[in-house]
């Protein structure tokens, strides 16, 4: 269970990270009171439904997210020694890209259309550890071919449009970690792409992982993606955590109702034919302060306490808790599911 | 790529063709003729003029030898100015608008796309108010505004420059700030929407987490693909430019092609404007090519086959 937080100090350590957003009906509380560790190490999945704040929560501690409209109301994001939510604009520039990378959702568009792979590629490089030209050229060629991409020096001359969509979030890839980041941080990386080029990236990121020991941070609505590749998971809902433990514990026993709510309606746990279960009712709206639990209205097990206290995360160690109160006082034993299955929320 | 710029060359020949047509025939509609003046001329010497001139042919006739000269080159007499061929008058006058024009574009291209910038990069707080205020003063006030009160301010109070005439090298400087000053606006405008539109863009989010500043954010990721409505809108702009512009001329009492252009019109010099209007064509057509050629180059997705040729 405690795969980690035993050994080894936290290489990201979030505290109690709130982000709202201004809009025009008001201000929209994305991210409400998250908290998490990273060790050095391990892939942390972090799941939810769009919406549900989780890659707004990354973005923040890339500095990324605009402002206005968004803003990051408190918290902290220990990353070694810095606070990357409350360090200078400048400080934050040279931890990323450099100690912190990240690889995005659409392959298609983030990487720059009118400029070839080879400066693309090599910018990092170029701007944390002004690398010489020649020799950050060399280092891309073996960044691509590290990634799986054949006729390397080729693919440097050629433009994003000429690759195909795996290739190009490769290309991300190779950019995210030609630097040897300690931390990867991926917001959906497979989404946009069909299932075949799924697996080979996500055995990708395993297999870098496991080469340079870089910690991951793996955004994803899939749990399927969670099953395969993921150390520890962070299940958020509504902008909050609702649970947090180690993947086969998530999957085994789950213990929030949300979660365990997830797994029943995985299209692979029901028989042909048989009608797909779905969560009744839609996440609750954020354009104001949630008060008690958020996703009491859709619960199974709830009463009437549920939409009155707040449902704290209640951590039983150091990484694994749940935010149900009354899993945690052992009211509701929620009912084990098997694992297996493999699909998208 | 070749073939392509042949095509587009091929394609400019109907356009002209056209061109020079519907301004034949509507010259010659538009009521008046070269040699009215407020005294009649003597019947006789009409007559002669006429004939020498070819006017006593039918239309039809005048219309061909017209084309078949075009085809050779030959821009045929002017009608106003006696012994002078239209390729004369465009090729004593043109260098004088082109050197104007240029200037004019330098101010253009380096004072719009740097106040575009600076506004892009400074959303909706001063740095972007100021330029912008600037652009909006310029696409307002005419030439003809502009132009005297530079001339006010510069020559007559400071003293800095003449105030008008194109024979010292510091002559060259009012014109072209009057003249560029607008198409600055423009392409500030231009500019500033086309960079902040790229800003949203995910590449942009990708080189921000690569840890590049703003700056190179800007130059290096978001002014390629920013600039390509200022690209688009440079052809007419330069065709425009280089051709001559009559206000801007007339005020600084500059010996351009520009003069010319509108004065033909006034006094149906058929020749003359059937020659200028055919040139700016030309120089539009041609321009238009430039522009599409970088943006291809610009735009690496975009293909030469796809582009569909606008003219």
């Amino acid at each position: 269970m405690d795969l980690f937080s035993d050994r080894m100090k936290p290489l990201l350590q979030v505290e109690n990270l709130n982000v709202s957003f201004q809009t025009r009906k008001g201000r929209v509380y994305a991210v409400n009171g998250v908290s998490f560790q990273l060790y050095p190490g391990e892939i942390l999945g972090i799941v939810g439904e769009s919406g549900s704040g989780k890659s707004v929560t990354c973005y923040s501690l890339m500095g990324l997210i605009p402002n206005p409209p968004g803003r990051i109301d408190s918290g902290s994001a220990l990353f070694e020694e810095t606070d990357l939510l409350q360090c200078s604009s400048r400080v934050l520039r040279k931890i990323r890209g450099h100690h912190i990378s990240m690889i995005f959702q659409d392959p298609m568009t983030s990487l720059n259309p009118y400029m070839r792979i080879g400066p693309q590629l090599i910018e990092p490089l170029r701007i944390h550890l002004k690398t010489p030209r020649q020799e950050a050229q060399q280092q891309a060629i073996r960044a691509l071919n590290s990634v799986g991409i054949p006729e390397a020096s080729l693919r440097l001359r050629q433009f994003p449009h000429e690759l195909s969509g795996g290739m190009r979030q490769r290309v991300m890839m190779a950019m995210a970690l030609i630097t040897e980041p300690e931390l990867l941080i991926a917001d959906e990386p497979t989404t946009a792409l069909d299932v075949t080029v799924q697996a080979q990236i996500l055995e990708l990121i395993r297999h870098r992982k496991e080469k340079t020991g870089a910690s991951v941070l793996l955004i994803t609505h899939d749990l399927g993606v969670v099953a395969e590749v993921c150390d520890r998971v962070v299940v958020m809902y509504a902008g909050r955590i609702l649970e947090t433990g180690s993947t086969r514990d998530i999957f085994k026993s789950p213990r929030h109702p949300y979660t365990s709510a997830l797994q029943r309606s995985l299209p692979g746990r029901h028989r042909k034919g048989e009608l797909l279960k779905t969560i009744p009712g839609m996440p609750p709206d954020l354009l104001e302060p949630l008060c008690g639990c958020p996703f009491a209205d859709r619960c199974d097990y709830r009463v009437p306490e549920c939409s009155e206290i707040d449902g704290e995360l209640i951590l039983e160690s150091s990484d694994c808790g749940t935010a149900c109160p009354r899993v945690h006082r052992g009211e509701i034993s929620l009912n084990e599911v098997k694992q297996g299955g493999d699909s998208s929320l | 790529m070749i073939r392509y710029i042949c095509k587009r060359l091929l394609e400019a020949i109907p356009v002209l063709l056209i061109v020079a047509t519907l301004t034949f025939f509507l010259t010659r509609i538009a009521p008046g003729g070269p040699f009215d003046q407020e005294r009649n001329l003597p019947p006789e010497i009409e007559k002669q003029l006429n004939q020498y001139y070819g006017f006593d042919q039918s239309l039809y006739k005048q219309y061909f030898d017209y084309l078949s000269k075009l085809i050779r080159g030959d821009l045929g007499p002017s009608f106003k100015y006696s012994g002078w061929t239209v390729n004369e008058i465009i090729a004593g006058a043109l260098p004088v608008s082109a050197e104007l024009g240029a200037y004019a574009l330098l101010v253009a291209v380096g004072v719009g796309v740097s106040a575009g910038m600076c506004a892009a990069l400074f959303p909706n707080r001063f740095g972007d108010h100021l330029p912008m205020a600037f652009a909006m003063m310029g696409i307002c006030l005419p030439t003809f505004v502009l132009g005297p009160l530079l001339i006010l301010v510069f020559s007559l109070t400071l003293g800095w420059f003449n105030a008008s005439g194109w024979i010292y090298p510091e002559d060259r400087v009012l014109p072209a700030l009057t003249l560029g000053f607008y198409y600055a606006a423009y392409i500030a405008r231009l500019t500033r929407g086309g960079i902040l539109e790229m800003m949203t863009q995910d590449f942009i989010r990708t080189a921000r987490a690569k840890g590049a500043g703003e700056f190179r954010v800007l130059v290096c990721h978001a002014a390629r693909g920013g600039l390509v409505p200022v690209i688009s809108f440079m052809g007419p702009a330069m065709a425009g430019l280089v051709t001559g512009s009559f206000v801007v001329e007339t005020i600084f009492q500059i010996p351009g092609l520009g003069q010319y252009f509108v004065n033909a019109a006034f006094n149906r010099d058929y020749t003359m404007v059937l020659g200028t209007v055919l040139f700016y064509a030309t120089f539009i057509v041609f321009f238009n090519l430039v522009v599409d050629l970088v943006l291809v180059w610009l735009n690496p997705a975009e293909s030469f086959e796809s582009k569909p040729a606008a003219l």
